[in-house]
């Protein structure tokens, strides 16, 4: 949901839209008419038939314009009726408390009639910036703030819960969530072993989303779930694996590369982009996969072009024949049960988002809901 | 001067220590880059002192405890170590996080000391003064925030790096000093507790912790004797090693 008016130049001399873009330049008059936009885009997903709509969380930034994907969700549980509603998720450790995610999320549930999938993220390393939160703590806070959520989704209250950064007397969740015994949980990621080993493990099962990367990136993680499964004695099933990805179809592949060009590009290079100390601060992964970063430092931090990104397959681009063969070609590789396409990205227009929305619905996806 | 490498295990953490010279003990208790090797003004001092210079917990070559959470298990960590190797009559010298952890340390108990230098130190917060954000600055540009001398940023930007030990000194500074950043918020109602003789040198044109933080300083510890260094940033010790040892000693 990002702040598709902004002033692009300034973004780009910034540096970066996140953390420290100075706020004058959100218009609120602009950002009106945005977010209605967006969410009549996302009621139209259910009208389309998709199965579920998305939303996240990201902070003081043009690159998204929910800090909370709760409001957007709240609006989305009354207006539509039949989809899911996936919040992709929470991020927890930015949270004072964690009950408060247990119980907006609960509330959601309830008044959707359980269609709420819940996510749980850690946020992004810039937002440990805007917010404060130690991240060297991130892991630990994010761990202690699932196991509140779950437990006060789940047992009966009051029950006391003592933790090292939260401590309840008397946790007593009004409303218990709709689903039993408690929304499904998804867990998106941009890889990570530790998240990888964490949410496949045995007692959780959760759905593992592997988010905006190459698509031999999104393989490999994948793969590694399902090796992670195998070594806990259980076969993942492919309802536990999933892939997000920007996607944009035309009428043909020229028309659709020359209609995305501009606005994909102006996502990954403008939207995207921020420096490797604001991405990665202390702690926020392991030192490990820092030193990785830093040698990979030129080519994840430059520019990249759609051509390349089509190339490299973090973006689906083309008519709706090559978009189902590409996804068919993946499928038979990874066979991820979830597909979450990002059909607005940047600075797509509204007509063109409508467009997309419309070829992905009516011309691929009835031919993947075969696989 | 030459100096001579150790160990020593502290409340179960494998300390790296380095120590020289003759006389009264001196502690020297780096800042957030750490202490990777001696310095100049560290041969200067042991002309005076007998100089230790470990490496933090979570710094350098020592061990990363389990138990490291906090600026308060630093400052109870040199308690003991103080303990441990009975020193007494030691003169505590902390640069920046350094000079946080010494006074941390003092507020609990002077018993061991005699007196304290804080060297542009970190660990309070002053009205309407910032540190800067060494957390969202790339590595060349911290260090060229840290010196005033051209000459000192070149050799410090073309000395080797040890990327291990960059990345656990980042991590663990973040770990002490993120949130609330560089600053116990507790420190300051405590610091009439120390006891000892307090001496504060500062380089006028620091650009990590602006020299304004003096002020808060002077109203704090109002018996402190206060030294400003010309054309000197963030690290007077090492930017102009004959002035900071001559204020250390006289």
């Amino acid at each position: 949901m990002p702040y598709a008016d902004l002033d692009l130049e300034a973004g780009r001399k910034n540096g970066t839209v996140w953390v420290k873009l100075p706020n004058q330049h959100f218009d609120p008059e602009k950002g009106h008419q945005l977010y209605n936009r967006y969410l009549d885009e996302l009621e139209y997903g259910e009208e389309l038939g998709f199965d579920a709509v998305s939303v996240n969380e990201h902070h003081q930034t043009a690159y998204g314009l929910m800090p909370s994907p709760v409001v957007t969700a709240s609006a989305l549980a009354r207006k539509t009726k039949r989809v899911k509603i996936a919040i992709l998720g929470s991020a927890l450790p930015l949270r004072s408390h964690p009950l408060t995610v247990a119980e907006e999320h609960a509330m959601i549930d309830v008044i959707s009639g359980g269609r709420l999938i819940s996510g749980f993220v850690r946020g992004i390393g810039a937002e440990y910036h805007t917010f404060g939160v130690n991240p060297t703590f991130s892991h630990d806070r994010f761990h202690e703030a699932h196991d509140l959520i779950v437990r006060a989704w789940t047992e009966p209250g009051p029950f006391a819960f003592q933790g090292k950064h939260y401590n309840v007397q008397y946790v007593n969740l009004w409303p218990r969530p709709y689903q039993k015994p408690h929304p499904p949980i998804w867990i998106p990621s941009q890889g990570s072993k530790e998240t990888i080993d964490w949410a496949s493990h045995p007692d959780r099962r959760y759905t593992y989303l592997q988010t905006f990367s190459p698509s031999k990136v999104v393989a490999r993680y994948l793969k590694m779930y399902r090796d992670t499964c195998q070594g806990y004695g259980y076969e993942a099933k492919d309802s536990q694996l999933g892939w997000a990805v920007p996607v944009y179809v035309g009428e043909s592949d020229e028309s659709a590369r020359r209609e995305a060009k501009e606005h994909f590009e102006n996502f990954r290079n403008v939207f995207v982009r921020m420096p490797l100390e604001m991405l990665l601060p202390p702690g926020y992964t392991s030192r490990e996969s820092m030193k990785n970063v830093m040698k990979a430092k030129a080519q994840m931090f430059g520019d990249v072009t759609l051509e390349q990104a089509v190339e490299l397959g973090l973006f689906v681009c083309g008519s709706a024949q090559t978009v189902i063969k590409t996804f068919q070609a993946h499928w038979n590789d990874m066979r991820f049960g979830n597909l979450l396409v990002m059909c607005q990205f940047g600075t797509l227009p509204a007509d063109l988002t409508r467009k997309n929305l419309e070829l992905f619905a009516r011309r691929v996806l009835p031919a993947l809901k075969q696989l | 001067m030459s100096f001579s490498e150790s160990f020593v295990e502290v409340d179960g953490c494998r300390t790296h220590l380095r120590r020289g010279g003759k006389g009264e003990p001196l502690l020297f208790l780096h800042g957030a880059s750490g202490a990777p090797a001696i310095m100049p003004f560290m041969e200067k001092l042991a002309q005076r002192f007998e100089v230790l210079v470990p490496e933090h917990p979570g710094w350098g070559k020592s061990d990363e405890p389990e138990w490291l959470e906090n600026i308060h298990d630093v400052a109870y960590f040199y308690l003991d170590f103080l303990e441990q190797l009975d020193l007494r009559n030691v003169t505590l010298v902390g640069s920046s996080m350094g000079g946080w952890i010494a006074m941390e340390l003092a507020v609990r108990d002077t018993a061991r000391l005699k007196s304290l230098v804080l060297v542009s130190p970190a660990g309070i917060a002053a009205p309407g003064v910032l540190p800067a954000d060494i957390f969202l600055m790339a590595p060349e540009d911290l260090v060229r925030n840290l010196f005033v001398d051209e000459k000192l940023v070149q050799a410090r930007l073309s000395a080797p790096v040890d990327v291990d030990e960059t990345l656990k000194n980042r991590h663990t500074t973040a770990r002490l000093a993120w949130e609330p950043r560089l600053h116990d918020p507790f420190l300051p109602k405590w610091l009439h507790r120390i006891d000892v003789p307090v001496k504060i040198i500062w380089g006028k044109q620091d650009r990590i912790l602006p020299v304004e933080f003096v002020a808060e300083y002077r109203r704090l510890l109002p018996a402190a004797e206060i030294k400003i260094v010309e054309n000197c940033g963030h690290l007077p010790h090492a930017e102009k090693a004959e002035e900071f040892v001559d204020f250390v000693c006289k």
